[in-house]
């Protein structure tokens, strides 16, 4: 059987190309038909914001990308309650139909995965 | 074991040098290296072009002679490479850029490998990521 992984991105998709090669990965993965999943953790959960207006920064917008993973196959998508609450955002409102998961789920998450990449 | 290693931080940053020495004592280990792969800022760990100061550690020619001295598979993603200036010798002609810094023994290549080192490997240990 296929070994899975947990893709955790961390990065605020403003903060440089972290957040969209975090999510590449996930894609490429999804495309080779890979158990996967992605935990957006810390500054990550700003990827799920909804409103957001990147191209007043001259920025492309992540959101759209991130539609695709459930296109893609990658249906265990993951947000972390603490990091949503810390950063005032409402886990019922995000532009992925993510499960948030409280601490305790969080290390069932990563333990239930064969290999782990944070980024 | 079969290990898989990543490296996301650049050969100036502490966890590159880590991840070395840790490759280093995978193989003295009698372990496995399945397959390096370099991504985000890690594709600078690869890069021809690095001098360190002379009383510093050079890590990205330790790197390259790492890989070159255990004929390593060791794989810089071509996605984030392009987008940091890291480029081999087809790709510098291709985007008619004056300078390669990439030459053997890296291979330029594509995330696919990424996954395929994971689900090959024991383990897949990451180094750096922010």
């Amino acid at each position: 059987m296929a070994s899975s992984l947990l893709i955790i991105s961390r990065q605020a998709p403003w903060n440089g190309p972290s957040a969209r090669e975090a999510l590449d990965i996930a894609l490429a993965g999804g495309a080779f038909d890979l158990p996967l999943g992605m935990l957006f953790l810390d500054d990550g959960v700003f990827q799920l914001a909804s409103g957001q207006q990147p191209a007043l920064l001259q920025q492309k917008n992540l959101a759209a990308n991130l539609q695709a993973l459930p296109m893609f196959g990658v249906e265990e998508l993951f947000a972390c309650a603490h990091s949503l609450q810390q950063r005032g955002l409402d886990g019922s409102t995000l532009e992925l139909p993510v499960q948030v998961l409280d601490d305790a789920a969080l290390r069932a998450l990563i333990a239930r995965f064969d290999q782990v990449v944070t980024l | 074991m079969k290990f898989a290693i990543a490296v996301f931080s650049p050969a100036h940053a502490p966890s590159s040098r880590r991840a070395l020495r840790f490759a280093e004592a995978a193989l003295a280990g009698g372990h496995e290296i399945t397959r390096l792969f370099f991504y985000q800022d890690g594709v600078h760990s690869a890069s021809a072009n690095v001098v360190a100061p002379q009383d510093e550690q050079d890590v990205a020619a330790q790197w390259r002679s790492f890989v070159s001295h255990h004929q390593l598979d060791a794989v810089v993603c071509i996605a984030a490479a392009l987008r940091r200036g890291v480029l081999d010798e087809a790709e510098a002609n291709r985007y008619q850029r004056p300078a390669v810094n990439l030459p053997k023994p890296w291979e330029l290549s594509g995330l696919g490998q990424l996954h395929e080192a994971a689900q090959v490997a024991d383990r897949l240990v990451c180094f750096g990521g922010d």
